[in-house]
């Protein structure tokens, strides 16, 4: 599965895009596994009402299951316009 | 309708009499809004540059979905939405929309609601980097998601 990381998010943790292998069933269980690996992504996922997640390229929620998904994102609140 | 996500510059004028001379007036509409966003600077001022960062493979689509909505709901004519990133300066135009209709309070309703769209829930982020060096992100305004709700 691949993650991909913008803005803050992507700076805090120190790379754009990323490959994992995982058997999280939610983006939850994903953001669990990952804060559990290094310091870094437990500093970016601290907050996680100040986090957006998208799958597949659509906004979605943390209790979300990921079965099928390809490309999980993780981003700040969008600041278009 | 018509959605362009770009690094480049866009000409104002020519956007909006292209607008106005294709779709717009093929569907016969009676009103047109514009609203341009542009780079403004820092509080408190000082401000070199705006990057603006955005999610390649969700842009477009979500752009299309929040244009594809307006048309709907407002029966439009026609509508545009042009949406820069990369480095701008203070100054700089970074989007466009346009709203196409047959009365204008349409076309009015269509536009902020494409402007409330754009700023919560298209995929882009800036930055703000001062001459100072400093620089940080800004933060999205609860004001900005609150504004959903009225639609």
């Amino acid at each position: 599965m691949d993650i991909v990381y913008f803005a803050w998010v992507r700076e805090r943790i120190g790379l754009p895009r990323e490959t994992v292998e995982t058997e999280a069933v939610t983006v939850a269980d994903l953001v669990t596994e990952l804060v559990a690996r290094e310091e870094r992504y437990a500093a970016a996922f601290a907050d996680l009402s100040a986090l957006r997640v998208a799958l597949d390229q659509e906004l979605s929620e943390f209790d979300a299951p990921l079965a099928g998904v390809r490309e999980v994102a993780f981003f700040p609140p969008m600041t278009g316009g | 309708m018509q959605v362009r996500v770009q690094q480049e510059r866009f000409d104002l004028g020519a956007e909006s009499e292209a607008f106005a001379a294709g779709a717009a007036a093929a569907a016969g509409a009676g009103g047109i809004v514009t609203f341009t966003g542009v780079v403004r600077d820092a509080e408190g001022g000082g401000l070199a540059a705006m990057e603006i960062e955005h999610y390649p493979a969700m842009t477009q689509k979500a752009l299309e979905q929040i244009a594809s909505e307006a048309m709907q709901r407002w029966s439009l004519a026609d509508a545009l939405v042009i949406h820069r990133y990369g480095r701008l300066v203070p100054g700089e135009k970074i989007m466009m929309v346009a709203a196409a209709a047959r009365h204008r309070k349409d076309a009015f309703e269509a536009a902020e609601f494409l402007m409330d769209y754009l700023k919560s829930r298209a995929p882009f982020w800036k930055k703000e980097i001062l001459h100072s060096g400093a620089a940080g992100w800004v933060q999205a305004k609860t004001s900005d998601e609150d504004a959903l709700e009225r639609w």
